[in-house]
């Protein structure tokens, strides 16, 4: 065991680490956030947040929580079965299976997201093929849907992965014992295993969602502008517009709300066995 | 006899390369309590496994009432079990565990509310119903596992060891509290131990079971007096076994003496196991016996005291076990008489 100031002195170094690269740049972004730019002075104002609460940007928040919402949902109802068929003690294939899901991760994230534009465009890969078999063109590329499905793509292992790790360590010897006390497969599902597997569902949700409501590569290459997302917003804020004041706003703001729904999810996994990733 | 309600015809079972259960043949009557008793690794949650669908047999079959339902899953056998390791579900409190299998049979939660106390009361867990099923004891665990089973009054109740978690009391608490409910629902019991005290004080029937092969079927009066070869007659209380030749009918050879015996029907000087139970060896003075021998150890047992005693006979030596309510020397000589209906004599 450690003495009290040997401990101290082994904790130094993270703490000097998330003084430089966590705590002080949040300081300086609510620091922005509450200052404007007024004869080449930062003032003290509120102005940026009350800015952010304007309907357009409230638009922006809102369909970035929908759409994150909609490709979470899509995560779960598709991650779920792989996970649960990966886990199952009859599937042999099971890391094959786990390879095909994860080797993309493996790809620079840029990179397979582009490879989509390719598939997508107008006179992209699939719509070659359908006009190829005599069905009419999709205009795909830069909608909603677009956005969807690049969140999904990318973020599915993040669903798969806790969800497999709870059902894999899940103890065989229950499910025989709800056999036993006449459960039929139905009940052993809804009874016992969706029961027991809901710490990786909610660490597959709180890891898609997150992502997915801050994200702003997928929807500026998928998207069109009308699917502007709130980290395009804020992106845009620092990148294009060089208002560092309101785009503090907008961060702080999406800070918090994530912060909420993490805390929340986290209260709900009490047990912390959702196999988290992060 | 009763009516045979499961059959276990010539079942076998192999795991890879090793043959866990060798041409089992069992039958368990209705509403008797029949014990599979044996040493670690003999088999016996294998074959509970299999009457409980959760294991396939190699080969041979297995009769419910006179039908094969080795092509019923577990969930449709009328047929609950008490895990060795309880396997109870740990998203559930005590008092839900025990209702699953009600639950599942759609019965009326008040009805199921009133049973649930019920075994709650009967496994001595009054007021545990709330509690989540990690926060219990070993021993409270395996109670719960007993109640969620019982609780559903099968037509079979397989139990795997069911009380090996409990201290001393506790057990024969419970081994009287099962044997009467096993009476009183009209349960046909089929239950696992290696403990041969439990398995002869609650059974109708033993099994024993050694290496995958059943050794001996009977009535535990009939297995403890006639034990059918060496390895019963160690495995249920102590014995003395020693190697033995018969010279005619009504007559043995051991330990360099002629013993008159009540066997007859062996080939003539056919080699064969002898079995004395120690509390059959009657100590007498020295010289007054038909074997003489050493005291080595006295151990008093409470009621009556634990001899080791060291014999020579010529070239052949062997230590006898006898129980005495007298207590002898320690390294004194003392003399040996085993009346002849006490004296089993097996086949090789
Ligand atoms: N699934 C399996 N795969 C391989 N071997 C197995 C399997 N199940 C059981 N065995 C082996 O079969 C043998 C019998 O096991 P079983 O569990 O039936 O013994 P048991 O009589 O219940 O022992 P215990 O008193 O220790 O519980 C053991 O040697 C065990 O290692
Ligand atoms: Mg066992």
């Amino acid at each position: 065991m450690l003495k009290g100031s040997a401990k101290r002195a082994a904790v130094a170094p993270y703490v000097i680490w998330s003084a430089l690269f966590v705590i002080i740049p949040i300081l300086l972004v609510i620091y922005y956030s509450l200052t404007m730019e007024t004869d080449g002075k930062l003032v003290f104002s509120w102005a940026n947040y009350a800015r952010a609460f304007q309907p357009t940007y409230i638009d922006v928040m809102l369909r970035s929580g929908r759409l994150a919402l909609i490709s979470t949902a899509a995560c779960l109802l598709i991650g779920y079965p792989v996970a649960y068929i990966m886990a199952s003690r009859e599937f042999e294939n099971r890391s094959f299976l786990l390879f095909l899901f994860l080797v993309p991760m493996w790809m620079n994230f840029l990179l397979r997201t582009y490879s989509w534009l390719a598939l997508l465009e107008n006179n992209g890969i699939l719509n070659t093929f359908l006009s190829g078999i005599g069905l009419p063109k999709l205009a795909l590329l830069y909608t909603n849907k677009a956005v969807v499905l690049g969140m999904v793509y990318n973020f599915l292992p993040f669903m798969i992965l806790p969800i497999y790790t709870v059902l894999k360590k899940m103890d065989h010897s229950l499910i025989e014992a709800a056999q036993d006390l006449g459960a039929d497969s139905r009940n052993v599902f809804f009874r016992l295993v969706l029961p027991l597997s809901t710490p990786g569902v909610i660490s597959g949700i709180t890891m898609v969602f997150m992502p997915a409501v801050t994200t702003f590569i997928i929807s500026d290459l998928l998207g069109g502008s009308k699917s502007m997302l709130i980290g395009n917003l804020i992106e845009q804020q620092f990148m294009k517009v060089s208002d560092w004041n309101f785009g503090s706003a907008m961060s702080m703001i999406l800070m918090g709300v994530v912060l909420v729904l993490f805390t929340v999810f986290t209260m709900v996994d009490k047990d912390g066995e959702g196999g988290a990733l992060y | 006899m009763g009516e045979r309600l499961i059959d276990l015809i010539d079942v076998c079972k192999v795991f890879g390369q090793t043959t866990v259960l060798n041409h089992i043949n069992l039958f368990i009557v209705k509403n008797k309590f029949l014990t599979l008793l044996g040493p670690s690794g003999c088999g016996k949650t294998t074959t509970l496994r299999i009457i409980g669908g959760f294991e396939t047999p190699t080969a041979g079959d297995l009769l419910f009432e006179g039908k094969s339902i080795l092509n019923l899953p577990p969930h449709k056998r009328k047929v609950n079990t008490v895990f060795q390791r309880y396997a109870l579900f740990p998203n559930m409190n005590v008092a839900d565990n025990i209702a699953f299998g009600l639950r599942i049979k759609k019965v009326k939660a008040d009805v199921i509310n009133g049973k649930v106390n019920e075994m709650l009361r009967l496994v001595n867990l009054r007021g545990f119903g709330k509690r989540p099923v990690a926060s219990l004891s070993g021993g409270q665990q395996q109670r719960v596992a007993i109640a969620r089973a019982l609780v559903n009054e099968p037509e079979v109740l397989l139990l795997d060891e069911p009380l090996g978690a409990l201290d001393l009391k506790l057990r024969k608490e419970m081994q009287i509290e099962l044997k009467n409910m096993q009476q009183k629902l009209g349960i046909t019991f089929v239950y696992v131990t290696h403990d041969q005290e439990e398995a002869l004080t609650m059974s109708d029937t033993v099994a024993v079971m050694n290496a995958g092969e059943i050794q001996q079927i009977g009535a535990p009066e009939d297995i403890y007096n006639e034990p059918k070869n060496a390895f019963v007659a160690n495995f249920i209380g102590e014995s003395n076994i020693l190697g033995g030749v018969m010279p005619e009918d009504y007559r043995v050879v051991f330990a360099g003496n002629t013993f008159e015996c009540v066997d007859r029907g062996f080939e003539k000087d056919e080699e064969v196991d002898v079995v004395i139970r120690p509390e059959d060896v009657r100590i007498v003075e020295s010289g007054k016996g038909q074997l003489t021998g050493i005291v080595r150890t006295v151990i008093f047992k409470g009621v009556h005291y634990e001899m080791l005693i060291d014999m020579k006979n010529g070239d052949f030596e062997f230590l006898w076990k006898a129980h005495s309510t007298v207590m002898s020397e320690k390294g004194s000589a003392v003399g040996m008489v085993i009346a002849p209906d006490l004296i089993h004599v097996m086949r090789k």
